[in-house]
């Protein structure tokens, strides 16, 4: 039994658990700038840069979040490679949608046949992540959008009063008071965010799914495995990694909860100073 | 062919009535929408009948989940731990290979043979777990707002001489639905959304009658282009979205009949994300 779980595919799927985790570190980041950006469009005065923050922010809200998975990553990959047809090969004269392909010229493959394998993998990784940022970052800006209203506008006059440009209001005010509003949201839209991941194996990448069934299965494409049907068992271990996953960000993120609210005007830190006394 | 043909043949072909063969080649935009619009009939059979099963499983767990006893208490927190800590994605594959394991042949159950080949299908297995996931979502929602229902309708209650199930009809389970309606909604607007998950994790399209966003791949897969079958499907879930909207809102108004106008919870024309 420890022979078997110490085979070259099973160390393989226990890399993949770090796939899930390098998942998660690049694409919170990014989707909190996403958001954030969002958020400060939907809040703009330009109007043209107000609708374009408002329709980002109220596109999950009536769409499926799987669609866009699906969605973004072909259309980012055939924008690419749209734009690299043009500028390769001027005199590419088909159309691009012929009958049922995507046709553009060899030069503008992204990335290019030839590359070895590993490119392709980083490509396919990018542009999944790039799906999870662009979903995710619309859920964050409307997170962060609610934080920013919620600020109380006392405070911005308050600011203003001081002779602050707008700028400075929202960069030396609004900023810092609004996470203490927005950290439920945020640490919600985190969980959110873990569950999500085994969605990668619907983006073709070998993740922690793909694994558990290939390595599952008594005989899968790659290998025949001398054991009987053990997907359940696999799956089980994946639900029980996510289940510790959730339960440890839960306690983590209480705790910076109690951090922030901790002397502010708000029902939490009310119940902290009643606490103290 | 003309688009009203396309319509009879394929309007009902995600389940099982019409033309037998999916359209191959030579796409047209009215192929596209009748076949996703066809596949939006799993969509809402699953969203609906999770709903109404997960409402009451829900209210019972909620109440279970606040009760004293260890003994009741303890397996709804569990219940409630695992279904919202866990993946929709991986609990769909778990069902799925468990449901699998069980006998092909059926199990005896007191001299009765009892088939088991229907649970691996999509239209029950996948459906269980809909309901079973649900439940947990909004139980939780519940037990929030059963905290929060105010004391002083709890004593007045008990002044008037109600208790028991009296007491929990009239004045608990009104008041907790009041409160935590618009969240609720919230939950209904998602469970919609999940269902989209079911055709993608284990539980195979039988003879390719699958839901919107299915056929949505399917079309994309075949003439690589995602700008039209996507967006089309995105289409039907607005207008799905929208009318759960309005539903949930006309429910909300009449849990709310009784209150002065000022007081009335607004539903949020802005549902927070929780899932």
């Amino acid at each position: 039994m420890l022979c078997y779980l110490t085979t070259g595919k099973q160390m393989l799927f226990y890399g993949s658990f770090g796939i899930v985790l390098v998942l998660l570190a690049v694409t919170a980041p990014v989707a909190l700038l996403f958001g954030f950006s969002g958020a400060l469009a939907a809040r703009s005065r330009i109007t043209p840069l107000r609708w374009i923050g408002r329709t980002y922010t109220a596109m999950v809200r009536g769409v499926p979040d799987i669609i866009f998975f699906l969605f973004v990553p072909i259309a980012m990959d055939e924008g690419i490679e749209y734009v690299r047809n043009r500028i390769k090969c001027p005199d590419w004269n088909q159309p691009v949608f012929a009958g049922n392909e995507f046709h553009v010229c060899a030069a503008a493959k992204m990335p290019l046949n030839s590359a070895p394998q590993i490119y392709h993998e980083i490509y396919g990784f990018s542009l999944a992540v790039i799906a999870f940022a662009v979903v995710f970052g619309a859920f964050a800006a409307n997170v962060l959008y609610g934080a920013m209203q919620a600020v109380p506008r006392a405070q911005l006059e308050t600011a203003e009063a001081y002779g602050m440009t707008q700028a400075q209001v929202t960069r030396r005010v609004l900023i810092p008071q609004m996470w203490t509003y927005a950290l439920p949201g945020l640490s919600n839209l985190w969980m959110i965010l873990i569950k999500a991941t085994p969605l990668l194996f619907l983006l073709g990448i070998e993740d922690i799914v793909y694994w558990a069934r290939e390595l599952g299965a008594t005989k899968s494409t790659v290998y025949a495995y001398p054991h009987p049907d053990w997907r359940v068992y696999y799956f089980l271990v994946l639900l029980v990694f996510y289940l510790v996953m959730t339960k440890l960000s839960e306690i983590v993120l209480t705790r910076i909860n109690r951090k922030l609210s901790f002397g502010q005007a708000t029902a939490g830190g009310e119940a902290l100073r009643k606490a103290d006394i | 062919m003309s688009c009203l043909q396309t319509i009879a043949d394929y309007g009902l072909r995600s389940v099982g009535v019409g033309e037998r063969l999916l359209p191959r080649s030579d796409f047209t935009m009215c192929q596209q929408f009748t076949l996703i619009g066809s596949g939006m009939v799993w969509n809402i059979y699953f969203g609906v009948l999770a709903l109404l099963g997960g409402f009451f499983l829900a209210t019972a767990l909620a109440l279970a989940k606040n009760t004293e006893t260890r003994l009741i208490r303890k397996p709804a927190e569990w219940f409630i731990f695992v279904f919202r800590g866990s993946p929709l994605f991986i609990q769909f594959f778990l069902a799925y290979e468990a449901l699998s394991m069980l006998p092909r042949a059926g199990i005896p159950v007191l001299g009765i043979t009892v088939d088991t080949d229907w649970m691996t299908r999509a239209w029950a297995g996948a459906l269980f777990v809909l309901f079973l996931n649900t439940s947990a979502y909004a139980a939780e929602i519940f037990y929030g707002a059963l905290r929060s229902v105010p004391k002083g309708d709890l004593e007045a209650a008990d002044a008037y001489g109600l208790s028991g199930w009296n007491k929990f009809r009239r004045v608990t389970w009104p008041t907790m639905l009041r409160l935590a309606w618009p969240s609720y909604t919230n939950e209904a607007i998602f469970l919609f959304h999940a269902t989209t998950l079911v055709f993608f994790s284990g539980f195979p399209a039988f003879r390719q009658e699958g839901d919107a966003l299915y056929y949505a791949k399917y079309f994309a897969d075949k003439t690589f282009n995602p700008f039209i079958p996507y967006p089309i499907a995105a289409f039907y879930f607005i207008l799905l979205t929208l009318s759960v909207i309005t539903l949930f809102g006309f429910i909300n108004r009449r849990l709310n009949r009784h209150l002065p106008q000022e007081r009335r919870a607004k539903m949020r024309f802005r549902p927070q994300i929780i899932r």
